[in-house]
């Protein structure tokens, strides 16, 4: 944008700086002879205009930034005051858009973790998983579990937990009772499908899981949790050592690192399916786990009790967590409501104090105003200055606040341990938000400075 | 002498109930190189003049020729390029921007012509040495005497070498003393071919100028050399 109009230039800087005069020659048609300063005969146009290059005033683009930038540098205490509304309203805007957003991640994040893709199925009037009777139920939850749920779509993996009831058989790891120290425990024993150790996102620590050439055969195997290892002193596996759980003897093949689920395996002997049914006349499985893709468990949740026992799906019940969206959702819709109607009502006020500020010193600087005419600006020279002042000032304090703003979702997700998220658009958008309050405020301010009459400027006092 | 400023049967009425005839019909022609003094008392017509004079205004009747060009048909844009490269403004409350120092002040008065911004800042320093104030350059207004910002407000008017220098009461707000030092500067500039014209309630003022024109309820009329 320039306002530059080329047409016109004369030769001053030709001249000395002592003779300011002496225009350069005039094609006028006056009467040279005519020194009595009255008129010629009127009705003969004295001069031919077209003849003559008429100035035209301009108002460069450097000119206007140059004049701005005075205006708004000469108090500047007072612009940073007219700005503070629209300051704090951006800062509002962008912290409450950042919070919310960095909120909402830190929620998915967790979900995202092990729950969302976690759904377990029980019988419907159990209290708990392990260690309950396992025989109320008419329909049970059936041994093949992992076969019927496996062919769906969406499950990754599926395993069978069981408390076994060993009737106060104590663990033991060798026959030799040493009188000084305790050799036997009270171990709890829970039956698995060879599933349940990806289910639960288990980890060897040594030695194997066993598989389901076991589980058919009902071998006599355990893998120990790390707890369970650590008390009856069995550190390795490749000795074949063996326990005793009552006068039973079992091997052990694995001993287990850690589980992401199910952190009851930890302290337990774990055995198979068929060894518990053969050994200790388990007859129905307590619990299926069941590891589903992300965002497949509502789905799963509902098809696996049909799969499960498809005459009878209500004898079971599964449970799930609740689908992140919908919590991220809530926050979200929460803590912007609240605070983008804030951040609104004080970008409003700031775009009054603007108005008002930039309309009081509309009048303050009436003799600007007229001395800016005289000096050869247009009703339009002198809008877009004003306009261009409030503009400025807008995208100044959408700066700010942008800064402010972001400043505040990264205090407060430091004092929360999350880590801050933003739009990456909202940075850029802010102060254009304030440019537009800056241009909002400023118009009917430039419409009154440009109404303003030279005449009745330049006699008041300035 | 080619005339800079013409006028021919221009009057200046307000709109109104009774319609308020501030401006009679007039001629004026006031020649290049001229040191004219308008006199005359408050409500004479003297502001509709300066007005009309400075382009601020339009007549609703008759010719102003400036430089030989009728304004009458000019737009707007137009009239406030002839504002600035022909006239120069010199004002009785100077008008000077109080945040900004004595060279930054005279440098506005090119602001809205199409010129180069370059050497901008010579040739204000230029005038302001014109004006015997090359030693204040970086001044700020409110530390100069009234004599001072006159000075400064002169040197802005000079800076675009305008064709006729229009000073509206340019001594109101000083003491004789200063008054006479800005009148004295006139007479200098006069010397150097500058044409004035001084619009004035002051007589004394107006007897410094070389020819004098007395304005009385909108009506100009010659005063007698001599008298």
């Amino acid at each position: 944008m320039t306002l530059i109009n080329g047409s016109f230039e004369d030769d001053d800087d030709e001249r000395t700086a002592a003779v300011p005069v002496a225009p350069p020659e005039m094609p006028t048609l006056i009467d040279p002879h005519d020194d009595s300063g009255a008129p010629p005969p009127p009705g003969v146009p004295p001069t031919d205009v077209g003849a003559i290059e008429i100035p035209r005033s301009g108002f460069s683009s450097r000119d206007l930034f140059g004049e701005m930038a005075l205006a708004l540098t000469a108090r500047p205490a007072r612009t940073l005051l007219t700005a503070l509304g629209t300051i704090l309203g951006v800062a509002a805007l962008v912290a409450t858009l950042g919070l919310a957003k960095t909120a909402g991640n830190q929620i998915v994040s967790r979900f995202d973790e092990l729950e969302a893709t976690q759904v377990t199925v029980e019988p419907n009037n159990r209290n708990s998983g392990f260690g309950a009777s396992q025989q109320r139920n008419t329909s049970q939850l059936p041994w093949d579990a992992e076969d019927r749920l496996g062919r769906l779509n969406g499950v990754t993996a599926v395993g069978t937990a069981t408390g076994v009831d060993v009737q106060g058989r104590l663990a033991r790891s060798v026959p030799v009772i040493d009188p000084l120290g305790q050799t036997e425990f009270q171990i709890p024993v829970v039956a698995a499908s060879p599933g349940l150790f990806d289910a639960a996102r288990s980890t060897l620590f040594t030695g194997r899981f066993f598989d389901s050439g076991h589980d058919e055969r009902s071998d006599r195997v355990a893998v120990l949790g790390p707890g369970a290892a650590q008390r009856l002193n069995i550190t390795r596996v490749d000795n074949g050592p063996s326990i005793f759980i009552g006068d039973e003897s079992v091997a052990v093949i694995g001993i287990m690192a850690s589980t992401a689920r199910r952190p009851e395996l930890l302290n337990a002997i774990i055995i198979p399916n068929g060894l518990a049914k053969d050994r200790y006349g388990l007859t129905a499985v307590g619990e299926v786990l069941i590891e589903v893709e992300v965002g497949a468990a509502e789905l799963i949740g509902t098809q696996a009790l049909v799969a499960l026992v498809p005459n009878e799906p209500e004898a079971l019940q599964a449970s799930w967590a609740e689908p992140p969206r919908r919590v991220r959702s809530d926050v979200q819709s929460d803590v912007d409501a609240l605070f983008l109607i804030l951040g609104g009502v004080s970008l409003l006020v700031g775009a009054i104090g603007i108005a008002n500020v930039t309309l009081v010193s509309v009048l303050e600087r009436t003799g600007e105003i007229g001395l800016r005419r005289a000096l050869g600006a247009t009703r339009r020279h002198v809008a877009t200055q004003f306009l261009g002042e409030s503009i400025a000032l807008g995208a100044l304090a959408g700066l700010l606040g942008t800064s402010l703003g972001i400043l505040t979702v990264v205090v407060v997700s430091a004092t929360r341990e999350w880590s801050p998220v933003l739009d990456s658009w909202l940075p850029f958008a802010a102060p254009v938000v304030g440019a537009l309050t800056g241009l909002l405020a400023g118009t009917y301010p430039a419409w009154k400075a440009a109404s303003t009459e030279p005449i009745a400027a330049l006699r008041g006092s300035a | 002498m080619p005339v800079v400023v013409d006028l021919r049967e221009v009057a200046r009425t307000f709109p109104g109930t009774p319609p308020v005839e501030a401006l009679k019909p007039t001629n004026l022609a006031i020649e290049q190189g001229e040191y004219l003094a308008i006199v005359g008392p408050s409500g004479s017509g003297k502001s509709t003049m300066l007005h009309l004079l400075g382009l601020l205004d339009s007549p609703t009747e008759g010719t102003y020729f400036l430089d030989g060009v009728d304004t009458g048909v000019l737009s707007e844009r137009e009239r406030a390029g002839m504002r600035s490269a022909k006239i120069g403004f010199v004002f009785q409350s100077f008008h000077l921007l109080a945040h900004r120092t004595t060279v930054e002040n005279v440098m506005l008065a090119e602001v809205y012509r199409p010129r180069s911004a370059k050497n901008r800042r010579e040739r204000a320093v230029e005038a302001l040495e014109q004006v015997g104030l090359g030693h204040r350059l970086d001044a700020f207004p409110t530390t100069l005497s009234g004599g001072e910002r006159q000075r400064v407000a002169i040197a802005r008017a000079l800076v675009s070498k305008p064709s006729l220098l229009l000073a509206d009461e340019p001594t109101g707000n000083l003491d004789t003393a200063t008054g006479n030092q800005i009148l004295a500067l006139f007479e200098s500039l006069h010397a150097t071919g500058l044409t004035l014209a001084v619009i004035t309630h002051d007589g004394e003022v107006a007897a410094r100028a070389q020819r004098q024109v007395r304005i009385r309820d909108g009506a100009l009329n010659p005063v007698e050399v001599g008298t």
